[in-house]
This record gives C-alpha cells, sequence and structure tokens, in this order.
C-alpha cells in the first residue's frame, strides 16, 4: 500500500520525511582557500591559514564551486540568485573559526524540485554552498563520544566545499527516500558537481522525520537525524524513528523536537545534543566577503553546458519504446539509454532491446557495445535466427570481445530448431510423462518449466522456450 | 608654539629624506636604523611603545638594504626607513599578540599584506607596538602589556587603539607607523600624540595579515611625522591584494604627487553635528582656526549640517561588538595561543577564553553576541546597519557640496590615566568624531594644529568621500604648513 | 534613559545567557558590573530605536563590488609540524583537545 512504513498502521498514521543531503563539490581546492580538497591524506597536512583559523587570514571565494553550485541548481530547476555568505556561529573543536561560514536568507539557488522514476516531484527548497568542518576522533572509551578520554582534531575536510541541498517534506515512505537520494546522486554525478561516494562522505543525509493522524494537515514535531552512512540505514532509520513517534504518542507523550543519531548496531536513533544549551547561531553576513550576483548571461551557458539529466532520460526512452517506468529508470541508472536508442535507430525492436538491457547487460562495459551490433543481434532475434537464450550467449560475446553477431552465432553453430523437430521432441515428452501431462491440462502453470526445461536439456538450449511453451498450449487445445 | 617634549633629543630625519638619502648612498640604512635604536634605548622604558622591539632583524634587514644599494640596486621607495608596525600585524616568525594574553607567544606563519609591501618598499620593521587588546579602547589602557605612555606628556594616555604606534613616531622610535582603524584607531591616538595619522577608503588597503575585530569598519593605515610620508606610506602599503576579497581593485591614488597642489578654490566644509554639545572649547577653536587657515589658503569654508552622524556611536556600538564577537571566536584553545585546561573541550575553551580575554573584549563580545541573538538581532544589528545607510546618504548630501568635511578628530586633548577606564561609555564617546566614517567607509586623515589650553596636541580632521584621498591630502597638507604659522 | 528603562534594556539573566553563549565565565561579581555597564551602552544606543528606519535598507558592508572569485588551483600547504609546534597540545599529528561532549550541531 502507497503511504505505508513497516510497524506504523498505515490507516492510522502517515510519516513525513525531508531530506537535507550535503554533498561535497568536487573541487580542486577548498572554498575559500587554496588548501587541496583532496579526500583522505596525512592529518592535518591540507592545512593552509584560512582552514586553521588563524589571525589575520581572509576568505577568497573558490569560482568552480560557484559553478558547480549552480550546474546543480539549474538542473533542479532552482533559480539561481543574488547571494550572500554568512557567518553561522558555533564553537565546536573541529570548526576553526567557531563558526562556519554558510548561506542563510539569500541562498544561491531557491525552490526547484527534483522528479523520482516514479514520476514524483520532490520540492527543493534551497540548495547553498557552505565549508564542512574537520574531523574529530574520539581517543579511549572505544571510540564512543560519551567516555572519550580526549579527542584529536584533523582539519584536512575543513573548508572543503559542500552545497547543502534541502529537500521539502514531500517524502512518505523508505522507498521514497532512497528513491530521492538515488535519483539526487544521479543528478550530481550526471552534472560533474560531486563523486557522490556516500562511503567516502562525499553525500551525507540527514533525516527530518515525523509522523501525524493520517487525514490530517498539520506537520508533527520533527526530529532530524543524523548520522545515516548509507541507503540501506537510511530506510532503517526512518523505520525506527516513525515507530518510536508513533510509540510515544499512542502512550500519550509527546515527541521532542530534537537531533538524533542512528545507531546501525541497534536499529535505533538515539538523542545525544545536551539540550541544556539552546541553539543560537546569530547569523550575519560576513564581512569578509562580498556579494555573489551571477550574470544571467553567464548562468544561461551553464544551462547550456548541462547534459541531458536522468529524468529528461527516461522520458525520452519511455516515449520512443512504451516500455514500463520500472524497466527505463533501470536501463537509464545503468546508463544503457543512449545505445538503446541508437539500436532502435538502427532498426532493433524496442521491447527486445529494453528486454536485454534490463537483463543481459548489467555489466559496466556494456555502455560501450556497438549499437550496430546490438540491433544487428536483436534483429535475428526477432526473425528467429536466435532462441532467446542463444541471444543472451551472443550479446555476452559482444559485450567481451566486440564483433558480428551473426558470426559468432555461426561460429557457436547456433541455428534456429525446425518447427517440425521441436513438435516431434514436444510430442515424446507428453507420451513419456503422462501425469505430468494431466497436471499441465488440469491448469497447473508450474508444471510448464518441467516441460520446457526437458526440452531445453534435450536440445542443450538451442530451442526458443517461447516457442515450446507456445506448442504446449497447443497441445492441450 | 610646541610644548615641551617630555623626552629628549631633537627631531630626526623624516621618512621621505631618509629613503632619499640611502638610496643616493649617502646614509646607509645600519646608520638611520642605529639612530632610532639609540633613541628606543633612551626612552621606551619610559614610553611602553612596542610589545616588542625587533633589533637584530632590524639589523639584517638595514644590512640588506645597504647591500643592495651597493650592488648599484633601488631597494624601493622607504629604503632604509624605520618602521614600527602595530601589534594586531602579522609578522611572519615574530610574535603576534594583539597585546591580549590569548595571543602570548603566537608566531604567524606569514606576514600581512602591508608588511609584506613595506619590507619590499625597502622599509626596516623595528618592532610591535602596543595597542587596546585586539585594537577595542581609546586609550591602550587596555592591554595586557601594561598602558604606553604620551611621549608629550608620560602622565597622559596616548590615545587608542593604535596608541604604541602613534607614541613611536611621537617619541622618535621611528618616522612612520602603520596602526589600523576601526572606530578611529589611527586618527585619535595620532591627534592626541602630535602626529599624522591616515585611515584611507575602506578596501583600498589590505586587511590580509590584519587581526580582525571589526572586518566591515577595519582599515590599516600610516602615522608619520609629516603628511609627506603618510602620503608615501599610503602608495606603497595600498592598491588591490586579491587575497582580500574586499579590496578595491586598482592601485592607491596618487597623492604624493598632489601634495603640493594647495587648497585654492577647493570647499571645505565644517561639520556642525561636530563642533557642539561634548567638544571641549580649546579643541573647537583650533578646528575654526584650521578653517580660517584653508580659507585664507584660498578654499571656500561654509558650516554643513551632517544629521545622522549624531547616530554613529550607537549603530557603532553595535556593528563592530557584533562582528567581534565573531571574530574572536576562533580563540579557543585548541589550535593555537593560550590553554587553560579542563576536563571537556566546551569547559577548556570557556576557561582558556575567560583567562585569556581583558574587561574591554570581553564586554564587547558580549555587548555582540547580544545584539546579535535571536529575538535581539533586529532592535539592535538589523537596525544599527540601517542607520548606516543613512550616515552614509547624509554624508553623500554633504559631498555633493563639499571636496572635504572638518571637524575635531578627538573631542579632547590627551587624558590622564585612569580618567575614562572605570565607564565605558565615557571611552567610547572619545571617538565620536571619528567613527561616521568608518561607517561609510570613507577616508580620513588627522592631522597636528597646534595645542590646547593644556599645552597638549590637537589634531584636525579631514574627512572625505570614497577615493577622495588626493583632495583629503592636499588639504592636510595646507593644514600642516599653517599650523605653525596660526 | 532613567534607571529602570536601563533595567529593561538587559538583565543579569540575559548577560549570563550571553556569556555562555561566548564561551565566557563569569562570577557574581562581573556578572553585575557587566549587567550594569552593558546596560548603560544599550541605553546610550536607544537613540536609534526611536528613528524611523522604514525603507531604509541595511548596510552590511561599504564595499559595493561583487563576485570576487579566486580560481581553483592548489597553493602550498602550511607546513605541518611548524603549526603543530604553536598548538597548546597535539598527537600523531593532529591537535589534542579534552574530550569533546556531544556532537556538532
Ligand atoms: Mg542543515
Ligand atoms: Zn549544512
Amino acid at each position: 500500500m502507497s503511504g505505508a512504513v513497516a510497524g506504523v498502521d498505515p490507516e492510522r498514521w502517515e510519516v513525513v520525511i525531508g531530506l537535507e543531503v550535503h554533498a561535497e563539490l568536487a573541487t580542486r581546492t577548498k572554498l575559500f582557500s587554496s588548501a587541496t580538497a583532496e579526500f583522505g591524506g596525512e592529518p592535518n597536512t591540507h592545512i593552509d591559514p584560512l582552514t586553521l583559523g588563524l589571525p589575520g587570514s581572509l576568505p577568497v571565494l573558490n569560482a568552480h564551486a560557484v559553478e558547480l553550485a549552480v550546474r546543480v541548481g539549474l538542473a533542479l530547476h532552482c533559480t539561481v540568485q543574488r547571494s550572500v555568505f554568512a557567518r553561522k556561529n558555533y564553537f565546536y573543536p573541529d570548526q576553526p573559526k567557531n563558526y562556519q561560514i554558510s548561506q542563510y536568507d539569500l541562498p544561491i539557488n531557491a525552490d526547484g524540485w527534483l522528479e523520482l522514476p516514479s514520476g514524483q516531484r520532490v520540492g527543493i527548497e534551497r540548495a547553498h554552498l557552505e565549508e564542512d568542518t574537520g574531523k574529530s576522533t574520539h581517543v579511549g572509551g572505544g571510540g564512543r563520544i560519551h567516555d572519550a578520554r580526549y579527542s584529536l582534531v584533523d582539519l584536512n575536510r575543513a573548508g572543503v566545499p559542500l552545497l547543502e541541498i534541502v529537500g521539502r517534506p514531500d517524502l512518505r515512505t523508505p522507498e521514497e527516500a532512497r528513491a530521492y537520494v538515488s535519483e539526487l546522486r544521479a543528478v550530481l554525478v550526471a552534472v560533474g558537481a560531486s563523486d557522490g561516494k556516500m562511503e567516502e562522505g562525499s553525500l551525507r543525509v540527514d533525516c527530518n522525520v515525523s509522523v501525524r493522524p493520517r487525514g490530517t494537515e498539520e506537520l508533527g514535531t520533527r526530529c532530524e537525524i543524523k548520522n545515516i552512512n548509507s541507503l540501506r540505514s537510511l530506510g532503517r532509520a526512518i523505520v525506527a524513528e516513525a515507530a518510536r513517534q508513533v510509540d510515544l504518542i499512542e502512550a500519550g507523550e509527546r515527541v521532542v523536537q530534537e537531533t538524533r543519531h542512528w545507531n546501525e548496531d541497534d536499529g535505533r536513533t538515539h538523542t545525544l545534543r545536551s539540550k541544556e544549551e539552546a541553539d543560537d547561531y546569530r547569523y550575519f553576513p560576513d564581512p569578509d566577503l562580498v556579494e555573489v550576483d551571477p550574470d544571467p548571461a553567464w548562468v544561461e551557458q551553464i544551462r547550456a553546458s548541462l547534459p541531458v539529466l536522468p529524468a529528461e532520460r527516461r522520458h525520452r526512452l519511455a516515449e520512443r519504446t512504451g516500455a514500463s517506468g520500472e524497466t527505463v529508470a533501470l536501463v537509464v541508472e545503468r546508463g544503457l539509454d543512449d545505445l538503446c536508442l541508437a539500436a532502435i535507430d538502427a532498426g532493433a525492436d524496442p521491447a527486445r532491446t529494453l528486454t536485454h538491457a534490463e537483463h543481459n547487460l548489467s555489466d559496466e562495459r556494456s555502455r560501450d557495445l556497438d549499437p550496430a551490433a546490438f540491433a544487428a543481434l536483436v534483429r535475428m532475434e526477432v526473425d528467429g535466427q536466435l532462441t532467446a537464450t542463444q541471444a543472451k550467449t551472443v550479446l555476452a560475446e559482444l559485450v567481451d570481445s566486440g564483433g558480428d553477431p551473426a558470426a559468432i552465432a555461426a561460429e557457436r553453430g547456433f541455428e534456429a530448431m525446425d518447427t517440425s523437430e521441436l513438435e516431434g521432441l514436444v510430442d515424446d515428452l507428453i507420451a513419456a510423462h503422462p501425469a505430468e501431462w494431466q497436471r499441465f491440462c488440469e491448469g497447473d502453470g508450474k508444471i510448464t518449466g518441467f516441460f520446457v526445461g526437458q526440452v531445453m536439456q534435450a536440445t542443450r538450449g538451442q530451442a526458443d522456450g517461447k516457442a515450446v511453451t507456445a506448442l504446449l498450449a497447443a497441445r492441450r487445445g | 608654539m610646541s610644548v615641551e617634549r617630555a623626552l629628549s633629543g631633537s627631531p630626526l630625519p623624516s621618512a621621505v629624506e631618509t629613503a632619499a638619502a640611502v638610496r643616493a648612498g649617502h646614509r646607509s640604512a645600519v646608520e638611520v636604523l642605529g639612530e632610532r635604536l639609540e633613541r628606543i634605548t633612551a626612552d621606551e622604558d619610559r614610553v611602553h611603545a612596542f610589545n616588542l622591539v625587533t633589533a637584530e632583524r632590524a639589523r639584517a634587514a638595514a644590512e640588506s638594504v645597504d647591500a643592495r644599494v651597493a650592488a648599484g640596486e633601488d631597494p624601493g621607495p622607504l629604503a632604509g626607513v624605520p618602521v614600527a608596525v602595530k601589534d594586531n600585524l602579522c609578522t611572519q616568525g615574530v610574535a603576534t599578540t594583539c597585546s591580549s594574553r590569548i595571543l602570548a607567544g603566537w608566531e604567524p606563519p606569514y606576514d600581512a599584506t602591508v608588511v609584506d609591501r613595506l619590507q619590499r618598499a625597502g622599509a626596516v620593521v623595528v618592532g610591535k607596538t602596543n595597542l587596546d587588546e585586539f585594537a577595542m579602547g581609546s586609550s591602550t589602557e587596555h592591554s595586557a602589556t601594561g598602558p604606553t605612555r604620551n611621549p608629550h606628556d608620560l602622565s597622559r594616555v596616548p590615545g587608542g587603539s593604535s596608541g604604541g604606534s602613534a607614541a613611536a613616531v611621537a617619541a622618535g622610535f621611528a618616522p612612520i607607523a602603520l596602526g589600523s582603524d576601526t572606530g578611529g584607531s589611527i586618527r585619535q591616538p595620532a591627534a592626541l600624540c602630535g602626529v599624522v595619522g591616515v585611515k584611507p577608503t575602506y578596501g583600498l588597503v589590505s586587511r590580509l595579515g590584519l587581526v580582525a575585530f571589526g572586518s566591515s569598519l577595519d582599515q590599516v593605515g600610516p602615522f608619520a611625522a609629516t603628511v609627506a610620508d603618510a602620503a608615501v606610506v599610503c602608495e606603497v602599503v595600498g592598491g588591490h591584494d586579491p587575497g582580500d576579497s574586499t579590496s578595491l581593485p586598482g592601485a592607491f591614488p596618487s597623492v604624493v604627487e598632489h601634495l603640493d597642489d594647495g587648497v585654492d578654490g577647493l570647499r571645505v566644509g565644517l561639520v556642525t553635528e561636530m563642533l557642539g554639545d561634548g567638544i571641549a572649547g580649546d579643541v573647537a577653536a583650533r578646528v575654526r582656526a584650521a578653517a580660517e587657515a584653508l580659507a585664507a589658503a584660498g578654499a571656500t569654508v561654509e558650516e554643513v549640517s551632517v544629521p545622522a552622524v549624531a547616530y554613529g556611536l550607537s549603530a557603532y556600538y553595535l556593528v563592530a561588538p557584533a562582528e567581534a564577537s565573531s571574530n574572536l571566536a576562533r580563540y579557543d584553545g585548541v589550535r593555537y595561543g593560550v590553554r587553560v585546561d579542563a576536563p571537556t573541550a566546551g569547559e577548556m575553551m570557556e576557561a582558556s577564553r575567560t583567562a585569556g580575554f581583558g574587561d574591554e573584549v570581553k564586554r564587547r563580545i558580549m555587548l555582540g553576541t547580544y545584539a546579535l541573538s535571536a529575538g535581539y538581532y533586529d532592535a539592535f544589528y538589523g537596525k544599527a546597519l540601517r542607520v548606516r545607510t543613512l550616515i552614509r546618504a547624509d554624508f553623500d548630501a554633504a559631498y555633493e557640496r563639499f571636496d572635504v568635511l572638518v571637524s575635531p578628530t578627538s573631542p579632547t586633548t590627551a587624558f590622564a590615566f585612569g580618567d575614562k577606564t572605570a565607564d565605558p561609555l565615557q571611552m567610547y564617546l572619545n571617538d565620536v568624531c571619528t567613527i561616521p566614517t568608518n561607517l561609510a567607509g570613507h577616508p580620513a586623515a588627522s592631522v597636528p594644529f597646534g595645542v590646547g589650553d593644556d599645552g597638549l596636541p590637537v589634531g584636525v580632521q579631514v574627512m572625505a568621500p570614497a577615493l577622495g584621498e588626493v583632495a583629503m591630502f592636499r588639504t592636510a597638507a595646507v593644514l600642516e604648513a599653517s599650523a605653525g604659522a596660526s | 534613559m532613567d534607571d529602570a528603562a536601563a533595567g529593561s534594556r538587559i538583565d543579569a539573566e540575559q548577560v549570563a545567557k550571553v556569556a555562555a553563549l561566548a564561551r565566557l565565565r563569569l562570577d557574581d561579581g562581573e556578572l553585575e558590573r557587566f549587567t550594569h555597564q552593558l546596560a548603560d551602552i544599550l541605553d546610550h544606543a536607544a537613540d536609534i530605536e526611536a528613528l524611523d528606519l522604514e525603507g531604509v535598507e541595511p548596510m552590511a558592508h561599504p564595499v559595493r563590488i561583487v563576485n570576487v572569485l579566486r580560481a581553483d588551483e592548489p597553493g602550498a600547504p602550511l607546513d605541518r609540524d611548524e603549526v603543530l609546534s604553536q598548538a597548546p597540545a597535539a598527537e600523531d599529528g593532529q591537535f589534542r583537545v579534552p574530550p569533546v561532549l556531544g556532537e556538532a550541531p
């Protein structure tokens, strides 16, 4: 059922999810200084005066980071606008200036949307530039933050450019949330803004979850879940948090707005922040920086340079093939849509082409397949010169080493079986297995596989499974 | 006319004279330095202009200047000129403390752009000068290293926050010095110490390597014994720096070539709001005398009202502390500076800051934190930013009719130690005439113009619109020339 | 500006809150003294409260230039050992601090 979250009664509760994704932009240097933004490295080697927050250091904005931010903004259908950097003030040891330079009331990208493969459009509130923090390692007490003996601070990552993409609370299920992150990642990678590596922290997801009685409009009190490191954790965290909130409310208690931490080990969210001190970030315009006011002509130039984005590729493929949304999404996700379209242009049957792309072309190298050879293969198959199984084998060889499908088929001795030969085989089988035939005639669909399997064994896979099924049906009458 | 110097010693050559002599090979940089170090040895104990005298490094720098001259090279327009540098400007490998306990022992890994440019022009840094901690103050009494004394009267303050730089020039420790001016921190001590002080247009001089106080107000500028020396320093240290995002494009306006242009035909406005309440009578009288001198030199002089400057002090004491509260957050005992240990990181930061900062800094950090905090932003910080717009608009209106504006620099001559430390507001009122130009981002200079009833120096402030440095320096040069005569 | 008005502008509780936000600790005497001084200063600033600033744009900065950008080219890093030699405590190439309680916001 749509809108269902495991463990939460869908008749009574609706779960509302909004995601904030921090994407590290693929620049060479940091957002405001020339220290390298490369991942990893010995601790505290990617440092310069600004990264260390040294007295007298000043920020100068990285032009490439702005360009990448605009690329993402345009890809998300945002308005690219005049923007101002602000300081978000809070003390933390891995935040060298004890303020983060971010964008507050005037983000560079505002008001867009992201279309998921299902066709659902998720609102994007804003996508703004900001700097990353460093990393604290907690030593002693088993590395747990609470009982650490001391902490070590590495500032390599401090100042690396981030794009914070704030989605609207338009998501309702873990599946939708995962689809949103996958789609966003695909867009970020497509426009060259990010490598999209969640495991290296290039993509970090904070998840806002609230619940409300089904049928009501007002949003419930939300909690923000941090420390989500994979799509799998995202789904699990949502399920756990939604259930926790419903349990609270059903027990007559209230949900408290807070930041919670996903713990992969016990599969629960935990409160971590001490609430004794309310956050008061005292945002104000950073006086060390000037406004960014992108020239409209430059923005249009960037728009023109964007690749065709996944949603549009899905639409294009669906239009040409009439295939189902899921198939189209999968083919585009694998990056096989251009290949398929070229093969279809070269005369391949659209449905057969997509079936191969969906089932037989999961290898990364498939994208390099020669569309003409692919089209020729599909034509042979449709013309009955190859069975589906034979076609799959030839295709695998085409991916491996290229060549001409007809030559490969001939080399392997693949010839379509003669119809009368196949009829004889099927009749022999029916005679040899009367009990099975009886069941087949009584409508036991499962037994079809038995007959097809027997034929395949006898022909060493050369028979066309579909033809066998058709013959069996014809014999039953 | 001039008061009896509290210190011994006759005036030494100006920076311009010194550089000319060194470039021509008539004097060696080492000899020039020796003359100044002698002064320092004789009087620094009583003045305390410096947090650190870098005699060894200075000698090496002077020797290298002499070597270049000997090799037939030109070391630059400040060849062999000793310079004192305010201790909130970064100097590579030389302690930079901002006169704060919290930075004790910190050695920057780089030179501020202005220091680098001075050295490339042949100048020889002789030391780091005292200041009110993090440049917050108007008397140099708020220094962790103790107060600087006014060379004209050792019982009086030199002004602040760049009191050490002003005193260094007044005492003859160096012909020129660098300071920083956020609300008057160059001009007010220049006035109180009887030297020339210039705050250029915001953005004309790089802030890279200047330890930030109020980033949208801070400007680096020179102290000098003469207007011409100040002009040369501006041209050397000014001009675009790609390392400072708020740096204006282009070079510093060519002021040196216009120093002798005079003020004939120049329109001079005398700011009404800066001659009334709160301005000492003897100071106001000197400013009126200055106006007469300018008129005598051919300028047209009229009074003009710039009403919004009356709100300058209020706006400044919200904007500057707000920016400071954030700028000074980095002093936390984690990466550099002083740490006071405690059981948790948060407590360590708090203990370090509590022990490391003096009262005035704490006061301003708290004031700024309050002005920015949720619920007060609109009433305080937000409102102050709008007042800035009003002030600039009123100045713009005045500059449609006038080329420069003239006022007192400081409401009084140098005051006694302890006079105003108990009441912060009284101290803040010292900056009432200097603050408006910082809020507007305009240039202004203070030029000595005789003495008050107590025999202590009075400074006249010459203000100009953004990038109006040429008119400002022309006026300053005429005031300097007529100061002795009137 | 009477004392009642001064009292309403900032009180000891607010000063304590602000001090905590700024990571400063005040003893009782300091709290009282600073509260008084800050109230005086804010009192003086009250003159701008009376101003009608409707429609006046805020001026956060005197510089009216925009789009100051830098090429995405790496520069030389600072030497780690030199940097860490200035730190109050270091270990394994990192800055060492007492245990951090709580996560960053
Ligand atoms: Mg966020
Ligand atoms: Zn963020």
